[in-house]
């Protein structure tokens, strides 16, 4: 598959290149199939001990007994690093959630009031856009700290922005067709046309946004978590992991940093093939555009 | 690339008046929201000034002390206190760092603005390089491994780097500083040790924001390779270099690079990260410990600074295009 591809010669890797993404997207699926049967499963099969500490077991590398090698008390790295992606997963969800409400609302009010409601949201949202996400999150984390809440409502309020730009479009580009038009000199509410017509026609492009939404939802909650703003020490994130190696891994013990890291980027990786494939299926003319 | 005779020095400074006009009013707004999630918070700054010495004074104390620091004031009250203030350079003192935040912005600014530019303009080069070429064989190996290495560095946070970075760089290798500005045991910074400091927060930080140059200059000169221009270029026989440099690149590589102005977020974003892995002393690291801290003088004042930076670098973008593009203009 390799030497074929070499040849650049479009007709000839057409093939190849159909197959090897049949492959990845099915590689994708299986990663994260993986990922939510793990995060759903291991806890049942392997309840944590959180006292489990065994002091003699400390920082060993990773082995057949561990796979991923012990962290600086000895627990076993592979079932933190599982934990750990289910405290990053569930605060990235709810956060993702959280902020598709927002920005569904928001884009769909301004797509469907129009006039000076939709240039006074449209204003907010660039408003909100000239902060740096992780600066106004760090802000507002900073100022509610500690828990679990201040950190899914910072990154929900920092991630709605796109979500309602994405709505507003896609509402005002519904506003045209006929058959809203019909329902409207039919004698219908805006507030009906709104919930009947528009919102369900937006809801898929909702959702894939809340999809795409989670890996960066994670991504921004680690980072904070790593920053020590984010969730309380207890509630072992991959961040709050990867925190807690750095005094370790400046001893030369690279695990307990590796893997809470690769436990982030692999998944994301797997959203982003799937995301990418499902634009491909919806567009496939434009098969050059950014998975981003 | 012919490059126009003079530039058009009216439009351009037209627009920046113009973006610094309605800068004015996103900067309050921004100050004022800030000052609002503050005063909605349950953060108390009598109590965080006071520190363990507030545990055990008295309530008359508690007051005195809560009318001098202004926080029994109302809100609007307080925030045009600040602002007046912030116009005077009195930006108020920062209690973390024990210094007036004026003065901790000026000796940290240019540290972050140094590591910021060198990563920046290292990133832009690298991605410019390694999108063109990899858009020159779409579906060849080059163009696979860059992109594969591209999104794995898209998906991977800053930090995370920056420590593997810290890993190999200054404990396998043991050639590179871990961290901070200057050697142990020495207070003088000189050239020479801020140099070999800055190696690993540069490269971090500069492979931080490489996915996006590198995807998107490989899009942009893919797309162009594809237009009827460049398809008449090569029909009239014209050799591929010329094709590339005086067709492909003109059209696919300008938009990309006009649009670097509007990466500030993401710069920032970075750097508050990098900075923290090494110890940087730039303003990034100070607001992440002002963070910690609850240090909201310090907070307000950088959120502002960040914001200002944000729309300097859109207003950069729009000027960039405009020149690129001549149909667009400077009307924004």
């Amino acid at each position: 598959m390799a030497s074929a591809s070499t040849s650049a010669a479009p007709p000839q890797s057409r093939r190849g290149a159909g197959s090897r993404r049949a492959l990845r997207l099915r590689i994708c699926a299986g990663i994260l199939a993986a990922v939510v049967l793990a995060v759903v499963l291991v806890p049942l099969l392997f309840p944590l001990d959180r006292q489990a500490v065994d002091l003699a077991a400390k920082l060993q590398p990773p082995s057949a007994a561990h796979p991923f090698g012990t962290d600086e008390v000895g627990r076993d790295l592979l079932l933190r690093c599982v934990y750990g992606l289910r405290v990053s997963l569930l605060v990235g969800v709810v956060a993702a959630v959280v902020a598709t409400v927002i920005g569904t609302a928001v884009g769909a009010l301004a797509g469907a009031l129009g006039g000076w409601a939709d240039r006074t949201v449209m204003r907010l949202v660039d408003l909100f856009s000239s902060v740096p996400h992780l600066l106004l999150g760090i802000f507002i984390v900073a100022m509610f700290r500690p828990g679990v809440w201040p950190v899914i409502v910072s990154v929900a309020l920092t991630h709605w922005l796109s979500t309602a730009r994405i709505v507003r479009a896609e509402v005002l580009s519904l506003r045209s067709r006929p058959h809203l038009d019909a329902a409207l000199t039919g004698g219908a509410s805006r507030w009906r046309v709104t919930t009947r017509h528009l919102l369900p026609a937006v809801l898929p492009q909702a959702a894939l946004a809340a999809v795409l939404m989670v890996p960066h939802a994670i991504w921004h909650e680690s980072a904070l978590s790593f920053l020590g703003l984010g969730l309380p020490a207890h509630e072992a994130s991959l961040g709050i992991m990867a925190n807690a190696a750095r005094s370790s891994l400046l001893a030369g013990d690279w695990w307990p940093t590796l893997f809470p890291g690769l436990f982030l980027v692999v998944p994301t990786l797997a959203v982003a093939g799937l995301a990418g494939a499902w634009r491909e299926r919806l567009n496939p003319r434009r098969r050059s555009e950014l998975m981003l | 690339m012919t490059a126009p005779t003079s530039l058009p020095w009216g439009p351009m400074a037209r627009m920046t008046a113009r973006r610094a006009l309605t800068a004015v009013p996103v900067l309050l707004a921004v100050t004022l929201g800030v000052f609002a999630i503050a005063a909605a918070s349950p953060f108390d700054p009598v109590r965080a000034y006071a520190g363990t010495a507030g545990l055990t004074a008295s309530q008359e104390n508690l007051d005195q002390l809560r009318h001098n620091l202004g926080v029994d004031q109302p809100l609007l009250t307080r925030w045009w206190d600040w602002l007046t203030g912030a116009l005077s350079g009195d930006l108020g003192d920062s209690a973390s760092l024990r210094a007036p935040v004026s003065q901790v912005i000026g000796e940290r600014l240019g540290w972050s603005v140094l590591l910021c530019a060198l990563a920046f303009a290292l990133a832009v080069a690298a991605g410019t390089l390694l999108g063109v070429l990899a858009a020159r064989r779409r579906g060849g190996v080059l163009d696979r491994a860059v992109t594969a290495t591209a999104y794995v560095l898209e998906a991977a946070p800053p930090y995370w780097l920056g420590l593997l970075a810290v890993w190999l760089g200054a404990l396998k290798l043991g050639v590179l500083p871990a961290g901070g500005l200057t050697d142990t045991g020495s207070d003088l910074v000189t050239a020479g040790q801020a140099a070999r400091h800055l190696v690993l927060p540069v490269l971090v930080l500069a492979v931080s924001q490489l996915p996006w140059f590198v995807l998107y200059v490989r899009q942009g000169v893919a797309d162009a390779l594809a237009e009827d221009p460049v398809r008449g270029a090569r029909a009239r026989g014209l050799r591929e270099r010329t094709v590339l440099r005086q067709h492909a690149l003109r059209s696919g590589l300008l938009p990309v690079l006009t649009l670097i102005g509007s990466r500030v977020p993401e710069l920032i974003t970075g750097a508050l990260l990098v900075e923290t892995v090494f110890s940087w002393p730039g303003i990034a690291a100070a607001t992440v410990q002002a963070a910690t801290s609850v240090d909201f003088p310090l907070l307000a004042a950088l959120t502002a600074l960040a914001t200002a930076a944000v729309l300097a670098g859109n207003l950069l973008s729009d000027l960039l295009y405009g020149l690129a593009d001549p149909r667009v203009g400077f009307d924004g």
